[in-house]
């Protein structure tokens, strides 16, 4: 793997033997000295355009814990001219000694470009309403450690789909591992085409809510434009919402996630954020067990073969 | 493929090993086994099962896997990482790490650290199935099942039953392979 910037061309192979590794960095991440050597000497940065603070901070704390370095960049409030800033940006990190770039950025395609500028394994942290993958990875470890598999599992995908990278990627790290995808949303917030998503779509969440094995909020993103797509916000928690009496239709097992931030009281009623079938800071702590992975992956193979060997 | 050992002299090999450990330790007493994934599991359990036929004692056994501690991880693929397990708190204990094969020390020396990690032992002891000498590290066992003279170009096979289906130990010149 060179670089990890879409769960769409990932096969099953690589996403469970990214789970496994994942696995295994969840033990480490329990020990009493949670930290191993194998990026010594290696230098992770991380390019984020877009303010996050839990996914930064979860990529930092991976490469910390794998003994890695880590280069922070963020450009502040200053309002930068995308194409060349990012260029001029990446190429000032590389020359730094970057070995792995993390980058986020709210145009689409920008870690694929700059995984085309630099000569070392670039990650997408996020690209707009497009692809998050670790996100993908870190949901797809969350199901897996709880009911084992995805295979045969009804997962359902509730809110602003459209705008949501979260849930592109899910959606194909999902189904490639097995699990059914039902989106659910009002028609102004699913895709706009849904031509080659491996999944199911319906408006109704009620009709569907009693046979999930998993319950997938997302935040509806006004500063995408979310909100305009539906009357009011009370008609949208009225139908979306995951209200008490709407939780309580759950199937005996099913679980609800949610990738963060929360907005309780709309997509998700403040109760069931609270319960313990309520999986969300699980995916948080997990976050970096499947963000570890990744970077081994990157760092170890081929990913990095060219420089240590030169 | 030259067949040096067979199960019977693997299964006497272990029982060996265990009467050494039990002898130097007078005892079983603080003594945790640390079997190297892959092979050195199933051998730190059985060298366990054989010290508890002797002594009516059962020692913990741990796994460890070094994939992390690897010196070469940029010069090869991606490796699997297999589970790390041990069941007891290591320090001062007196750890016994156990593997198939000592070749040029590079494992227990991934394994040295990896235990550091772990706790801090009373001392760290190194108990192999095979050495099959070509050391690249200041390391050497104390316990061996058979010392086996060997060529670089020679490959040396280890197989136990809960690992391969079958017990032995094969030689083999790499370039007939």
């Amino acid at each position: 793997m060179k670089n990890l910037l879409t769960t769409e061309d990932l096969g099953r192979e690589t996403l469970e033997r990214l789970l496994d590794l994942s696995d295994e960095f969840v033990e480490v991440l329990d020990r009493e000295i949670p930290k191993v050597p194998p990026l010594r000497g290696l230098t992770v940065a991380t390019l984020f355009f877009e303010p996050s603070t839990r996914t930064r901070i979860s990529f930092e704390r991976a490469a910390k814990a794998l003994s890695a370095d880590v280069m922070s960049f963020s450009p502040g409030t200053s309002s930068l001219k995308k194409g060349e800033s990012l260029k001029d940006t990446a190429l000032t990190l590389r020359a730094m000694g970057a070995d792995i770039m993390v980058v986020r950025h709210r145009a689409v395609g920008a870690p694929w470009r700059v995984a085309e500028w630099v000569d070392v394994p670039v990650v997408n942290g996020g690209d707009g309403a497009h692809q998050h993958p670790t996100q993908a990875l870190l949901d797809a470890l969350t199901i897996r450690r709880h009911f084992g598999k995805l295979d045969g599992l009804e997962i359902g995908i509730v809110g602003d789909i459209r705008h949501s990278r979260v849930a592109r990627s899910d959606v194909y790290a999902f189904s490639t591992l097995g699990a059914k995808v039902t989106l659910i949303a009002p028609r102004t917030l699913l895709p706009r085409d849904l031509d080659g998503w491996p999944c199911t779509a319906t408006g109704d969440l009620d009709d569907v809510i009693e046979r999930l094995d998993v319950i997938y909020l997302l935040r509806v993103q006004t500063e995408r434009g979310g909100a305009t797509a539906f009357p009011s916000w009370p008609e949208y928690v009225s139908r979306f919402g995951l209200s008490r009496e709407r939780f309580a239709r759950l199937a005996d097992g099913a679980v609800v996630m949610h990738p963060g931030p929360m907005n309780r009281g709309v997509e998700i009623a403040p109760e069931v954020a609270d319960s313990d079938r309520a999986l969300v800071l699980d995916q948080v702590r997990l976050g970096v067990a499947a963000r570890m992975a990744v970077l081994f992956t990157l760092a170890t193979g081929r990913g990095l073969t060219r420089e240590v060997t030169a | 493929m030259r067949q040096v050992m067979d199960g019977d002299d693997v299964q006497r090999a272990i029982s060996r090993i265990a009467h050494e450990i039990l002898e130097r330790h007078h005892g079983a007493d603080g003594v945790v086994l640390v079997g190297i994934h892959t092979r050195g599991v199933p051998l730190a359990r059985a060298i366990a099962d054989a010290i508890e036929r002797f002594e009516h004692v059962r020692v913990p056994v741990g796994e460890l896997d070094i994939g992390l501690y690897r010196d070469d991880l940029r010069r090869r693929p991606t490796p699997a990482l297999a589970r790390t397990l041990i069941p007891v708190d290591l320090t001062e204990e007196r750890v016994i790490l156990v593997d198939d094969v000592l070749y040029t020390g590079r494992t227990v020396r991934a394994a040295l650290d990896a235990v550091s990690d772990l706790g801090r032992p009373q001392a760290i002891e190194l108990a192999v199935l095979v050495d099959r000498g070509h050391r690249q590290l200041p390391i050497r066992p104390d316990y061996v099942g058979k010392n086996l003279p060997t060529s670089t170009a020679e490959r040396v096979t280890v197989r136990l039953h809960e690992v391969d289906g079958d017990c032995g130990v094969w030689i083999d010149d790499e370039e007939t392979r």
